[in-house]
């Protein structure tokens, strides 16, 4: 379970969240949405720990990300994470790019390590560009060879940061087919999203963040049809 | 009117000589490369990520490395060093002053290529779980030499070139042991002439198997 306490943070005199409280079950898929600069992104960053927090705490099942004493490394790797840029390391080919992290992280074997990124990549749907370099993908290719990458760890939790924001149109449909793919085989997965669709139609629950704040999270049925909040409202008639 | 004879027979008996000292010219350039890309390295990520003296220290060296003539850079370390009791051989001399030198041109090359490496492929290694170390030495560093390779190449030309100036300070590289024989024999024209010859034959050879060497290693 991760779960988030009163959490702030700030960068420099900007207070990007404000007081955030949060529970994320084991198997749970919850969306974040929000407009651009509402602190959604940052929440992602601050549950694996690529950004400091100001006050607060997350546990991810009961390891305190910020704590001194917490090896972060070993707890990322429970942790994985896709980017909106999908970050894709160029001078690897795709095999390689997934057996990285298992090899050099895990200690797992050259031959385990390729074995396990050959599975992750068919399970994307890249078995057959397996030596192909990323520059030879198309941006959709490239942010399912980056879900590939994430899943080789064998991570408990995935962190999805607007996995479709930077990809043309025609290439959204196939990211999000393997996340709605991942959800269904129980993945516990974070996701901020512009992709609305998806939101109502993935998550068990959607949470909407305005200036920092956590307005209101609830099943998409309530949110989308029934939100409490004004700037809930607002947003949803605005992006409609 | 045009009645200068040529005179090649002393330079061929020469050849021998020239071309054991050509061997010494190839030995001190690739040497200074060597250390020259170890200490660029370091003075381009003190320069990237670090402040205070340090940082001062390799923006200095930096800056004199690229603003003032070679030559003088060479002259520090024969005559300018001498002057204070410290007698380097002509050999150290120039390996210094030619490090010195590559060192900083290279540094600048590699802050270059650090740059161009984004930020956020640092993010993705981390968010993987890898230490800092692994995520420079994996993914950083081999993309960042990609980028250099090429001012690498020029950089190694350069020094070959550049370690001509050693027969300044009575090195017997190539260019020393050319003038050498030239004075001995006054065949000047005839032993530059063949010199140029070798210089631009070593040059080549490392431009071809820089091109060689690059399509073996980048294949994206």
């Amino acid at each position: 379970m991760i779960s988030i306490r009163d959490l702030h943070k700030y960068f420099g005199a900007l207070h990007v969240l404000k007081g955030i409280d949060l529970d994320v079950q084991k198997g749970e898929v919850l969306s974040v949405i929000g407009a651009s600069g509402s602190g959604k992104s940052t929440l992602l960053y601050c549950i694996n720990g690529l950004e400091m927090i100001q006050d607060g705490a997350v546990t991810v099942d009961g390891i305190d990300v910020h704590a001194k004493g917490t090896d972060i490394n070993k707890l990322r790797q429970k942790l994985g994470m896709v980017f909106q840029q999908w970050n894709s390391f160029p001078h690897l080919t795709a095999l390689e790019n997934v057996a990285l992290a298992p090899r050099i992280v895990k200690g797992k074997s050259k031959a385990e390590a390729r074995e396990i990124a050959a599975k992750q990549l068919q399970h994307v749907g890249l078995g057959e560009k397996l030596n192909v370099y990323p520059s030879a993908l198309s941006g959709g290719q490239q942010q399912r060879l980056a879900i590939a990458r994430a899943l080789a760890m064998e991570p408990e939790y995935m962190l999805f940061d607007e996995a479709t924001s930077a990809l043309d149109p025609e290439l959204v449909g196939e990211v999000l087919d393997t996340m709605r793919l991942l959800a269904d085989e129980g993945m516990t997965m974070i996701c901020v999203t512009h992709e609305m669709g998806f939101a109502r139609d993935v998550s068990d629950r959607v949470a909407f963040f305005h200036q920092g704040v956590m307005e209101e999270i609830g099943p998409p049925a309530q949110i989308f049809g029934d939100a409490r909040s004004e700037h809930t409202r607002k947003f949803l008639a605005n992006v409609r | 009117m045009f009645d200068y004879n040529f005179h090649w027979r002393p330079v061929m008996k020469s050849l021998p000589d020239l071309l054991e000292a050509a061997s010494l010219t190839l030995q001190v350039a690739v040497l200074a490369m060597v250390l020259g890309i170890v200490i660029g390295l370091c003075l381009a990520l003190a320069r990237l990520h670090l402040r205070g003296p340090v940082y001062w220290f390799a923006t200095a060296w930096v800056e004199l490395a690229r603003n003032t003539p070679a030559l003088f850079q060479l002259f520090f370390f024969g005559f300018g060093l001498g002057a204070f009791g410290l007698h380097l051989s002509p050999y150290l001399i120039v390996l210094a002053g030619l490090t010195f030198n590559c060192a900083g041109y290279l540094a600048e090359n590699f802050r270059g290529g650090f740059k161009a490496v984004p930020e956020t492929q640092i993010r993705a290694s981390r968010s993987l779980g890898m230490t800092p170390w692994q995520a420079y030495s994996r993914v950083v560093i081999p993309q960042v030499f990609r980028i250099v390779y090429h001012p690498i190449t020029n950089q190694m030309v350069w020094a070959v070139l550049m370690s001509s100036l050693g027969m300044l300070v009575g090195f017997r590289e190539l260019s020393g042991e050319t003038q050498f024989f030239a004075s001995r024999t006054f065949r000047i024209f005839e032993y530059f002439a063949v010199t140029a010859v070798i210089y631009y034959a070593i040059v080549k050879v490392i431009l071809l198997s820089s091109r060689l060497m690059a399509a073996r290693l980048f294949r994206y």
